[in-house]
């Protein structure tokens, strides 16, 4: 400002240099890019949200009560308790009337935990500028991706479909799997929430897959090379290993306790 | 996504992250030979002062509309056995043989809630000055991303579009009140407003959803990462540490809400049981079991108790700059208004079920939530006398802004002492979903944070459209709103003590209450013609945008950076380069300086008379 003035000599110049630390403006204190600070931030928020939905789904849960062979005498499916994970889900393709109990689902989460690994590679190929590498590790996350989706489809079919033997509903009629008002399981709820959750998640597999398809089209296209950096595969390998901590806990919680 | 973004986001967001001083040159050189389209400059711009402005408008128009539906129910409340046949004209069948369809009165009350709470005070106040005063007073060229920016306001311009449709279908708005709570939100069969108005109510608060969190992420990480050379954190100034924390704290709310609404959106519409159970209707039975109420109010409330202090934080932030600024003297306790804003964030995501007293809940878990409610006292408490300090012994100046800040800080004591009572469950039981309530939160977070609100626009109404709002009617518009808002208010902790209760359509059934037919009658006459009070701004703001005096580039000489930027700062912000920062925002009548204040930008070297011991030692 003109006002300030002084009739100071003005000592050396290096008075007047702004502080330069870590927090002091001027620069990245987390030394990440606002794109990379962006996606972290979008993730703290989509982990409220699940967090949410899990909160909603554990309240739930114990206001039935779980299944006790000392009271309820040998296991079948009722709507006085939450059903076990393992009499529910226990059926894998191609073994048709086979008891698997959480064969299928820790495929399909071996497939997601996988896919993890191949996301990571494809980071680290952006990291050296390598295209080929890169290609070929997003193809592979790809791959993995839409096979857990397409298995999670087959459970879902399944679960829909129901098992060989019917539930004797309240009112006496046969029923057989599942539906948003009905099923054969146990409480209403526990397929409402199988149905939310799993499919919330899903959801977010699918947008993964969809961002992924996008970062082979332009790294096939040279647009990040001619940028310069991979940092949206970088981003894009965020959300990724979001989505596969929570099915962690998503298969924690719907399917291991 | 950042890779779709326009190459001028690209080079703004690019010009803090290599090295600022020089790509800040080139940047505003690639500013001054850019002309733009009108589509481009005014409607989908990505340069955050026309979003700001963009906000703003639509803020205000909310505000009308939001006026005017309570006028409507303050009518209603005030001369419950008139005939409103004259308002047949305007609200149609609504009016059934001189009477308001009582269904119609609670869409009134939830829309005029909605409106005011998001639309308004979140959209309106934190929309319009986190994107005008981030950038321009932590020294960046623009938000960190552009692009996402402008998505912001336009989620929320299609939210708005819905909600507003909303209120003309068939069967009415939402009517189950802004805390939509299910059972009744969710069965379209209890109440005509659980119909369609309900299901554009939950679509248009999920795009609103969406529009904070683009907004939420840009101005957390503008503020992380774009703040120029020596700009600490403890030389922000404290509307920017607001603006942050608020962000902070819808960006962690608000997909709380949005989880609750998608559930009940199931409920609704696909059959599923999640808030529902055990319930009889119109003598049948429903089918839906194992689901929990109460369940949606916790959801709901894990975001609405954070909720009010997204509204009441900025505008804690712009009074403490605006009594700094107009008493002419350094902030009260500057670290320890960083430290009550921190430790206010923290808490409001501790207290929720203080909301929830009355639905049963273990009485322990309730003295839990009592005992961490109260304790946000402190922090409050720190504010006000801050406030009081910084006020005191100052060389006033009674700007309208001074004027509408210090009816801040004074609402804010009259409307937080009632918190104290509110939080306390043992009395809580007594006041619930009485007026009392109404009350207290119409004073502590909605008149408080729209004086705030207001108190910004007259500050920094010269640096959005280089003029100034006229004074004169400034000081008709804070008497009559300042009077108005305590003679509406006040009254109403008397009829709540009394145990009115809130969103009924009549008390007259009541023979108790027919002792506050000529208090409600005054209440409403109040409201009325403090609501007509605000045409008195609305005409100031839009002529003085045209014809209002002209402003000099720091008129309030004001040490922040928003003052060093030309009258009207174009696109890219300051011409030349961006001012490094040297000093806190608070240097002013800084014994032995030359002037009155000592902008940031200036540095030590020039104002060795002024400096104290330990700056000294940085000459």
């Amino acid at each position: 400002m003109s006002t300030i003035s002084t009739t100071q000599t003005i000592p050396d110049s290096a008075l007047d240099k702004p502080r330069t630390g870590t927090w002091d403006g001027g620069n990245e204190p987390f030394k990440a890019s606002y794109g990379k600070l962006m996606m972290w931030f979008f993730l703290l928020s989509d982990a409220f949200t699940f967090a949410a939905f899990l909160t909603t789904y554990g309240l739930i849960r114990h206001r039935y009560a779980a299944f006790d062979e000392k009271i309820h005498g040998a296991f079948k499916f009722s709507t006085d308790y939450w059903p076990v994970p393992d009499k529910v889900f226990n059926a894998f393709p191609g073994l048709h009337g086979m008891d698997v109990p959480l064969g299928f689902v820790a495929l399909m989460t071996m497939i997601l935990i996988f896919s993890s690994v191949t996301m990571v590679l494809a980071v680290e190929a952006g990291h050296r500028m390598d295209k080929a590498d890169v290609q070929k590790w997003l193809l592979w996350t790809i791959l993995f991706g839409a096979t857990f989706l397409s298995s999670q489809a087959w459970e879902w079919s399944h679960f829909i479909g129901g098992h060989e033997e019917p539930t004797i509903m309240a009112d006496g009629t046969r029923f057989f799997g599942a539906n948003l008002t009905m099923n054969q399981y146990g409480p209403v709820l526990f397929a409402d929430l199988f149905f939310f959750i799993t499919g919330f998640h899903g959801t977010h597999v699918f947008s993964g897959v969809c961002l992924l398809v996008y970062c082979f089209i332009a790294t096939t296209n040279g647009t990040f090379e001619k940028r310069g950096h991979y940092e949206m595969v970088e981003k894009v390998g965020l959300y990724w290993h979001f989505v596969d901590l929570v099915w962690v806990f998503v298969f924690t919680f719907f399917y291991l306790v | 996504m950042a890779a779709n973004l326009p190459n001028q986001a690209q080079v703004q967001g690019g010009a803090g992250v290599t090295e600022p001083g020089i790509s800040h040159n080139e940047h505003t050189h690639h500013d001054e030979h850019h002309e733009q389209g009108f589509l481009s400059k005014y409607v989908f711009s990505t340069d955050h002062k026309t979003i700001a402005k963009q906000f703003l408008i639509t803020g205000m128009l909310w505000a009308i509309v939001g006026g005017t539906l309570s006028s409507l129910f303050r009518l209603q409340l005030g001369w419950p056995e008139s005939t409103f046949e004259w308002l047949q004209p305007v609200l149609g069948k609504w009016i059934e043989a001189g009477k308001l369809n009582p269904e119609f009165y609670l869409a009134l009350v939830t829309m005029h809630g909605t409106i005011m709470v998001f639309f308004v005070l979140t959209a309106g106040l934190s929309g319009t000055f986190s994107n005008f005063l981030i950038p321009l007073q932590i020294g960046a060229r623009d938000m960190a991303s552009g692009f996402m920016n402008m998505l912001s306001y336009w989620f929320f311009f299609i939210s708005s579009v819905i909600m507003f449709v909303s209120l003309f279908i068939e069967t009415g708005p939402a009517a189950a009140g802004w805390t939509i709570y299910p059972p009744l939100s969710a069965l379209p069969q209890a109440i005509p407003g659980s119909g369609a108005g309900m299901t554009l109510w939950l679509v248009s608060m999920a795009l609103f959803i969406v529009s904070q969190l683009l907004g939420g992420v840009n101005y957390i990480t503008t503020v992380i990462n774009l703040r120029t050379q020596g700009m600490s954190m403890s030389k922000l100034p404290l509307t920017i540490w607001a603006f942050f924390l608020t962000a902070i704290l819808g960006l962690l709310a608000f997909p709380v809400l949005f989880s609750a609404a998608l559930l009940l959106i199931f409920d609704r519409s696909f059959g599923t049981s999640f808030f529902l159970s055990d319930i009889y209707i119109a003598g049948q039975a429903l089918p839906n079991t194992g689901g929990s109420p109460i369940l949606f109010q916790h959801l709901f409330w894990f975001l609405g108790h954070p909720e009010v202090y997204i509204v009441i934080m900025p505008a804690m932030g712009m009074v403490s700059e605006i009594l700094a600024t107009n008493s002419r003297k350094p902030i009260f306790g500057y670290r320890a208004m960083i430290g009550s804003l921190l430790g206010i964030s923290l808490l409001s995501f501790v207290v929720w079920a203080h909301h929830m007293f009355v639905t049963g809940m273990n009485p322990f878990l309730g003295s839990v939530f009592m005992f961490l409610t109260l304790i946000i006292a402190v922090p409050s408490a720190v504010k006000t006398f801050n406030w009081l300090a910084t006020l005191w012994r100052g060389n006033i100046r009674f700007t309208a802004a001074m004027l509408f800040s210090i009816g801040f800080v004074s609402l804010f004591i009259a409307g937080g002492l009632t918190g104290i009572v509110l939080g306390n469950a043992a009395l809580d039981i007594q006041m619930h979903n009485t007026y009392f309530v109404v009350a207290h939160f119409h004073l502590v977070m909605g008149s408080s944070a729209f004086f705030g609100l207001f108190a910004g626009v007259y500050h920094w109404f010269p640096k959005m459209f280089g003029r100034h709002l006229d004074e004169k009617l400034g000081y008709v518009h804070f008497w009559l709103t300042f009077l108005g808002v305590y003679l509406v208010f006040l009254p109403m902790h008397y009829v709540g003590i009394a145990g009115f209760p809130r969103r009924y359509y009549a008390w007259t059934g009541f023979d108790t209450f027919s002792q506050f037919a000529n208090l409600n009658k005054f209440i409403s006459v109040a409201a009325i013609l403090a609501f007509f009070a605000q045409f008195v701004f609305v005409f100031n703001f839009f002529y003085s945008i045209f014809r209002g005096r002209r402003a000099s580039e720091n008129p309030w000489r004001s040490t922040t950076l928003e003052w060093t930027t030309p009258v009207v700062p174009g696109h890219g912000n300051w011409p030349g380069a961006i001012p490094a920062v040297h000093r806190w925002p608070y240097d002013y009548s800084k014994p032995g300086a030359a002037d009155d204040f000592i902008p940031q930008n200036v540095p030590y070297s020039q104002t060795q008379s002024s400096n104290l011991p330990y700056e000294k030692e940085m000459e």
